[in-house]
């Protein structure tokens, strides 16, 4: 009974922690919808090539620092470029255009490293320790940690920011309905810009983050599939349900892997958390705190 | 196709819906079918055949995708987990009961599109991006229960060999024996396909995507339509799979992966989205862009990467350039190939007085 306990707490331990790494990398998805209300299927793809920015700037032998601001600043010139070369010519058509457009981009994003820069597995080593923590039972690696601080710092700064701050404000109301903003004075298309821009920023962490836990190469984009459940569960629009939803999937990942894995011999972990999606796709489409305006036909 | 009519002098909509709109249609369709039944198998070699058996294999897979997401508007990212569902189905029957490719074959199908209903039941209720979400996460179950199901995907590489498909006593072996054999199913889903567009259920298709409200008030069920067109779509993927298996000689899950699904659309969209037409251009483009991509890498890539690592730099530049073309047709011409293939007969139709 104890022994269950502490094998149990050591899984959700782990799985809050890398669930709230799912959530930073959500959280650029959420983003987009929310504001432009495109679907971005190229995520993962996002997250790979921060990645690969970093090692990138890391081999020509700067400081860790350096990579991870090249990175910053690499990942908002190309989500503010894409935004406008790609999507903006897709205003107004439908859902299925973007999704395709954006499926597109990921292709094109996922073939670029290997003719430029190789598709061997970089390190991306942050100057964090190695020693693990332990708590109880659960072995924390201090860059699960890391990943936990940043995001939760990143996951509160956007619920000031779009609470509190001007920027924010507008940009909920774009969200809301871009004709009505577009005449209360709002410059509609800059915020489509900006709002692609803070998902550059946070792919770009979440690339450093998972990149320097998972090693650099173009596998680091199927995190991108891990988006999908987290967004369905949360609700779309919403930064609140990108946490919850993370954790959610991060402990029901965990905890599948943990006690389903002995008996159908693996895998269970990326397959847990969409049967989860397609459950609450039946019951609850637009998720825990998304908001309600799914049609029915 | 070819032809050039004196005026449109179209009355009835029998008329305008007719497959043969004109008697000189009839001898186009005539020339193409000797062309690919007589004169293609009589002059190409085993090489150039076995691109084009890839190239019947894949306008059945498009012409499925094209009737869901082309003429129904609903979207999915699932096609290749259903050619995966009607592979092993037919692999299965094939191996453990040793039955003939005319019953694995619609076997498959059958499958497929039983499974592609039940992953279109949750569009009654999601549409859009909801509905791409679920299709991937299809695509993503479908390919894990295989992969972990010995009973379904046959022991640890989770591949099965099939036997060669026998048509009147003879085994089909060479490239020249598949091409007829894939010509064969080929044709007949493009003529299924192009009667189902012009019947009672293509024009509630067609309805549903316009305006799915709409279409619900002047009466059609809209969640039986798309529930058909669901079963149809991977009826056909299911066929496309069987016949990749048979093609191949074994099934196996590494073939129908998402960027199989992703291949797909890239077809259907290149060619031009609710088209026949459109499907057979998509799927001759796309299985033949990565041929001339790799000749061409392999020609001139050795300037600017090592020698080891062209087949890797051809992958990536086929992702590439099919992510561009994608987009650029998206952006430019949401029609695709068919449009463009339209524009120039426009423009020859009153040639040379074109004003």
């Amino acid at each position: 009974m104890w022994d269950e306990l502490e094998f149990a707490f050591a899984l959700i331990v782990s799985g809050l922690l890398i669930g709230l790494m799912y959530s930073l990398i959500a959280l650029g998805f959420v983003l987009i919808y929310k504001a432009t209300d495109a679907i971005n299927f190229a995520q993962g793809e996002f997250v790979m090539l921060a990645g690969f920015m970093a090692t990138t700037v890391l081999a020509a032998e700067l400081s860790v620092w350096v990579a991870i601001g090249a990175a910053i600043l690499g990942m908002i010139a190309l989500s503010f470029a894409l935004e406008r070369a790609v999507l903006r010519p897709l205003l107004g058509r439908p859902a299925v255009a973007v999704i395709m457009a954006t499926i597109g981009l990921a292709n094109i994003l996922r073939g670029l490293p290997p003719i430029t820069v190789g598709a061997q597995t970089k390190a991306l080593p942050l100057p964090i320790g190695d020693d693990p923590i332990f708590v109880w039972t659960a072995v924390i690696p201090p860059i699960q940690l890391v990943g936990t601080i940043v995001s939760i710092a990143f996951l509160a700064a956007f619920t000031v920011f779009f609470l509190k701050s001007r920027k924010g404000i507008a940009l909920r109301a774009v969200a809301d309905n871009q004709q009505v903003a577009m005449a209360m004075g709002i410059n509609v298309e800059r915020y489509f810009g900006i709002a692609w821009a803070m998902a550059g920023i946070v792919s770009a962490l979440g690339g450093i983050i998972w990149g320097s836990m998972l090693g650099v190469d173009t596998q680091l984009a199927l995190i991108g599939l891990k988006v999908f459940p987290v967004v369905i569960l949360g609700g779309l629009d919403s930064i609140l349900g990108a946490v919850v939803g993370g954790l959610i999937v991060g402990v029901v990942e965990s905890l599948a892997a943990g006690y389903l894995d002995p008996y159908v011999g693996g895998g269970t972990k990326d397959f847990a958390p969409y049967v989860l999606m397609i459950i609450m796709l039946m019951f609850k489409p637009y998720g825990i705190f998304g908001t309600r305006r799914i049609e029915r036909v | 196709m070819f032809h050039r009519e004196a005026g449109n002098f179209k009355t009835t909509y029998a008329a305008d819906m007719a497959v043969f709109p004109l008697p000189i249609t009839r001898w186009t369709v005539l020339v193409i079918f000797l062309l690919f039944a007589v004169v293609f198998p009589a002059i190409l070699d085993d090489y150039y055949l076995s691109i084009i058996n890839l190239v019947l294999i894949a306008v059945v897979g498009a012409l499925g995708l094209n009737i869901l997401v082309g003429n129904t508007g609903q979207i999915s990212v699932g096609h290749a987990a259903f050619m995966s569902v009607g592979a092993y189905t037919a692999a299965n029957l094939a191996v453990r009961l040793g039955l003939p490719f005319w019953i694995t074959l619609p076997a498959g199908g059958l499958m497929a599109a039983l499974i592609g209903a039940l992953v279109g039941i949750p569009s009654l209720r999601i549409k859009g991006l909801y509905l791409a979400i679920a299709t991937l996460a299809s695509q993503l179950i479908i390919e894990w229960v295989i992969n972990h199901t010995p009973a379904i995907s046959g022991g640890v590489q989770a591949s099965i060999q099939v036997p060669r498909p026998v048509v009147f006593g003879y085994d089909v072996r060479t490239q020249g024996q598949l091409y007829f054999f894939l010509l064969f199913f080929a044709v007949i889903a493009i003529v299924g396909a192009t009667n189902i567009v012009r019947s009672r259920i293509g024009r509630a298709f067609i309805a549903i995507r316009d305006q799915d409200i709409a279409a619900e008030i002047i009466g059609i069920n809209i969640f039986r339509y798309k529930l058909i067109a669901f079963a149809i779509s991977s009826f056909y993927a299911g066929v496309c799979g069987v016949l990749y298996t048979y093609y191949f000689g074994i099934a196996n899950y590494e073939a129908f992966q998402i960027v199989v699904s992703v291949d797909y659309l890239a077809m259907i969209i290149i060619g031009g989205l609710g088209s026949v037409l459109g499907s057979i251009l998509g799927a001759i483009f796309v299985t033949m862009l990565p041929i001339a991509i790799r000749l061409f890498v392999e020609a001139f890539g050795s300037h600017i990467w090592d020698t080891g690592a062209l087949s890797a730099v051809a992958a990536s530049m086929r992702l590439i350039i099919f992510g561009l073309l994608i987009i650029f047709f998206l952006v430019v011409e949401p029609e695709g190939l068919n449009r463009l293939w339209r524009n120039i007969r426009n423009y020859f139709r009153v040639w040379p007085f074109s004003y």
